[in-house]
């Protein structure tokens, strides 16, 4: 355990939360990220692989994203309802990461555990094109990796995978227990 | 050339909090996939190389930024043009070495290190070593052969994060074979 923190060397828990914005260019995030993709698609044989790993990465992100939004924007409290932090997602998390709200929310229509965060041109897809080998490649599934580390560690447990549907869609499916406990506190 | 007419000079910007962490699920994973901190260093360099090579022809395109005649202009150039417009940051330049081949960079704020903290067992990471590739990759590609190298880092406790830069060689234009 004792590893995993460092004695007094930054000063780095004595900052501020809330700090002046400070902004990067796309091109920087851009190469950075496609370096991401090649290094991944070197280690895996197949496209559900490489999108596997890319949520992986992605998780890392949503954990730690979470945190801060959570005390910088909700004054530390936690979202107990499943409309509320799917609300939480398309508008705090979408803003702080990608500097505007989620283009929609939806419900599946034959399905209460199954919920669409729909995005006609993320962000991270901006200077990406897919090889026609590879059509199903979805690189969004970094984000997919984001949004699904959110709901899990908010205690959502839930499966997010990335697909292109209106753009790209992000079809959230969520535990049955999560769905169950919802119906319940709406009854109370 | 519809897409060049509506492509604007000016770079689009977006949150540095997603690049940052972004970067650092990158060298989390670098750190699972490698055995040491040394080969983890090797690969974040290799991957900033690439980028370089890349990032140059974006930055050539958007900055008009034209020759550079000398290696301070060069040094000027890289931390007032280019480290404002892909990281929002202008590092101040120091340590000139007499012969005018050698500059430091000192990094106040630097964007990739925001929310880190180096664990004791990773006591040899260049955290931030994917930026020397950046430049070695970018410069070489400008046909400036140059050492880059972190000097300091406030990650390791270092007061300023300092990037040492060090002009090797001009690459001369090497034509293929039967082009003269």
């Amino acid at each position: 355990m004792d590893s995993r923190f460092t004695r007094g060397k930054s000063a780095i828990l004595e900052r501020s939360l809330t700090r002046p914005k400070t902004e990067v260019s796309l091109s920087a995030f851009s190469l950075l990220f496609s370096e991401i993709v090649q290094y991944c698609q070197n280690r895996v044989y197949s496209v559900s692989e490489l999108q596997n790993k890319l949520s992986e990465l992605g998780q890392q992100v949503g954990a730690r994203i979470l945190d801060v939004l959570v005390m910088r924007e909700k004054n530390g409290k936690r979202e107990t309802k499943v409309i509320n932090i799917l609300l939480f997602i398309k508008v705090t998390v979408w803003k702080a990461l990608f500097g505007k709200e989620a283009d929609k929310l939806e419900q599946a229509n034959d399905d209460d555990k199954t919920y669409y965060i729909i995005e006609k041109e993320p962000l991270i897809n901006t200077y990406i094109s897919v090889p026609k080998e590879n059509s199903t490649l979805n690189c969004a599934s970094f984000t997919a990796g984001i949004v699904e580390a959110i709901l899990t560690y908010s205690g959502f447990p839930a499966k997010v995978t990335a697909h292109w549907h209106k753009g790209t869609t992000l079809m959230i499916k969520f535990d049955e227990s999560v769905i169950a406990r919802d119906k319940a506190l709406d009854g109370r | 050339m519809s897409r060049q007419a509506g492509r604007g000079t000016e770079s689009k910007k977006m949150s540095s909090e997603l690049f940052t962490l972004t970067y650092g699920a990158l060298v989390t994973q670098l750190c699972k996939d490698y055995e040491n901190d040394e080969d983890v260093n090797k690969q974040l360099d290799k991957m900033g190389y690439n980028i370089g090579v890349r990032l140059i022809e974006d930055f050539l395109a958007r900055s008009n930024v034209g020759r550079c005649h000398d290696f301070r202009e060069t040094a000027d150039v890289i931390a007032k043009v280019a480290f404002k417009m892909y990281l929002g940051i202008t590092p101040s330049i120091t340590n000139w070495s007499p012969a005018g081949d050698e500059f430091s960079l000192i990094l106040e704020n630097n964007p990739l290190v925001d929310f880190v903290e180096l664990p004791d067992n990773h006591s040899s990471l260049i955290y931030s070593n994917l930026l020397c590739g950046v430049l070695r990759g970018a410069l070489e590609m400008v046909q400036m052969a140059v050492d880059v190298k972190f000097v300091q880092d406030t990650l390791k406790g270092d007061g300023v994060t300092e990037i040492r830069m060090k002009f090797v060689k001009r690459i001369e234009d090497n034509l293929p074979a039967g082009e003269e």
